[in-house]
């Protein structure tokens, strides 16, 4: 699905919102499920997804969210998984959070979606669906979700287009398909995709786990931008072309999330509520469960999402950055991935002094032997119940 | 691209796929699309709000001139109304 931290610089309304009077929740997204027929290798879900969370939530628990983080403002829904379309009360859902005014997106890979449940959720009140490729081949499109769907999703493409959807097309990208940029750009085009998200993997979750094998080299990346550019020019704004940064390759860390606790709300198929979707692996913050807990209580008093609102938390050389209220001091989880300490800096920054984590990363995918895809020395590991059953037992 | 034209006797309306609604909880109109929402000031959202694909944008301004005892708002609104059409966020009727 699309990386979240673009999608959130766009929603984010700047300044942040100050520590002491935090804004509503203003974009929650609901993770489903986890049941996903792809099995992408850069998928941001959990690896240990099998072990280390609980049952689904049902859905008069998803009702109850809606309503309660609604009264509190939220106002963009994401509906995602997992494939959300695995869950047969999606167009219940879809329905009230409607009537409940929320604008609602559905974050999909296209599968299952035919023409009986496209129409039933077009009546629920649907307002748009993201629909993810691969790649613009068949080929890479089917080996790197590890299934045959390419067909399939050039079809629900064309429904979607048939019941008036707006279309958001989504592409992870990365360094096996990262070349075929103009080709997926023509493909989204002659789909009819009002918009393209061109969202360089983001290195958490089953793509960190891949990393190596994934970062493309920083030619490939400088070449994807100047083709996107071009392309952007050619189609002025028939087909809007958002480029999610691949933050590897920069030296300023994203705004990731907009601030952890700023805007945004996630809550995943056991009901855990995080303040991004890859907050879990956060040590020593409360991650409440919206079973037992209410929407407002989680927003306002637990330190999963109070502990990094506002600044306070920072340390050197964020502390006295000016750069700080721009950036937040970057991303949480990629600062604890990488350091072992979530209150570090993001070492994508080069003010970090483990930058080097990142620049060795870039550089050893820079290297030639490396840019033969299929090549490599450890196989990429799909996103399987049985690899994360095998790979990742652990609850955390 | 072309420049749009806006006149006076062009009647905007609400872009496809986006909807214009009050928040209480921000104290303004929005402009809800995929996956994103702007914020609208004041006047913007008390120009939008017009929009219906109905009234033109003489009718428009007579509106808010009459609602907010004001006086010569047409090159504002025929300046918002083009911007708006330029970012999508409205169509003009044909």
């Amino acid at each position: 699905m699309a990386d979240l931290a673009t999608v959130v610089a766009r929603l984010a309304p700047s300044p942040a919102p100050a520590a002491t009077a935090p804004g509503p929740p203003l974009w929650l997204l609901l993770e489903l499920t986890y049941k996903c027929p792809l099995h992408c290798a850069f998928c941001y879900n959990p690896t240990n997804y099998v072990a280390g969370t609980g049952p689904e939530l049902d859905t008069a628990d998803w009702i109850r969210v809606l309503r309660e983080a609604r009264a509190m403002g939220a106002v963009q829904l994401g509906l995602s998984g997992g494939e959300p379309l695995t869950r047969d009360d999606l167009e219940v859902i879809v329905a009230e959070a409607h009537q409940l005014g929320f604008y609602t997106n559905l974050i999909t890979s296209g599968v299952g979606l035919n023409e009986p449940r496209i129409r039933a959720l077009k009546d629920a009140g649907l307002d748009h669906i993201q629909l993810s490729f691969q790649d613009s081949t068949k080929e890479l499109n089917d080996f790197l979700s590890s299934t045959r769907t390419f067909d399939l999703k050039s079809k629900v493409a064309a429904l979607i287009k048939q019941y008036e959807f707006p279309m958001v097309l989504n592409v992870v990208l990365h360094r096996l398909n990262i070349d075929h940029v103009e080709e997926i750009l023509e493909m989204a085009h002659k789909l009819g995709a009002e918009y393209v998200e061109l969202a360089n993997s983001q290195y958490y979750g089953w793509a960190f786990h891949n990393r190596d094998q994934l970062l493309p080299s920083r030619e490939q990346v400088q070449r994807a931008e100047a083709v996107m550019q071009r392309f952007r020019e050619r189609v002025g704004s028939s087909m809007r072309i958002f480029f999610v940064v691949p933050d590897y390759f920069e030296n300023r860390p994203k705004p990731c999330m907009n601030g952890l606790g700023s805007i945004f709300l996630t809550i995943t198929p056991d009901g855990t509520a995080l303040p991004c979707h890859a907050a879990r692996m956060l040590p020593g913050l409360q991650f409440p469960n919206v079973r037992d807990t209410g929407v407002s209580d989680i927003w306002l008093k637990s330190t999963g999402f109070t502990h990094f609102r506002g600044d306070a938390w920072m340390k050197e050389p964020c502390r006295s950055c000016p750069e700080k209220s721009k950036d937040f001091g970057g991303c949480r989880c990629q600062a604890f991935l990488l350091t072992g300490d979530a209150a570090n800096a993001d070492p994508v920054c080069a003010l970090s002094p483990h930058h080097h984590l990142v620049t060795e990363a870039v550089a050893k995918a820079s290297q030639p032997q490396s840019n033969q895809p299929l090549v490599v020395e450890k196989p990429l590991v799909f996103r399987t119940d049985r690899n994360s059953s095998t790979l990742f037992p652990c609850k955390h | 691209m072309s420049e749009v034209t806006v006149d006076v006797a062009s009647i905007p309306a609400v872009g496809r796929g986006f909807r214009l609604q009050w928040e209480p909880a921000q104290n303004a109109h929005v402009l809800l699309y995929p996956e994103g929402m702007i914020k609208l000031n004041g006047s913007a959202g008390e120009i939008m709000k017009r929009c219906d694909g109905i009234a033109s944008i003489a009718q428009i301004t007579a509106d808010l001139e009459r609602a907010f005892a004001a006086k010569g708002l047409t090159n504002d609104v025929v300046g918002f109304v083009r911007i708006a059409v330029e970012k999508s966020w409205l169509t003009l009727q044909p």
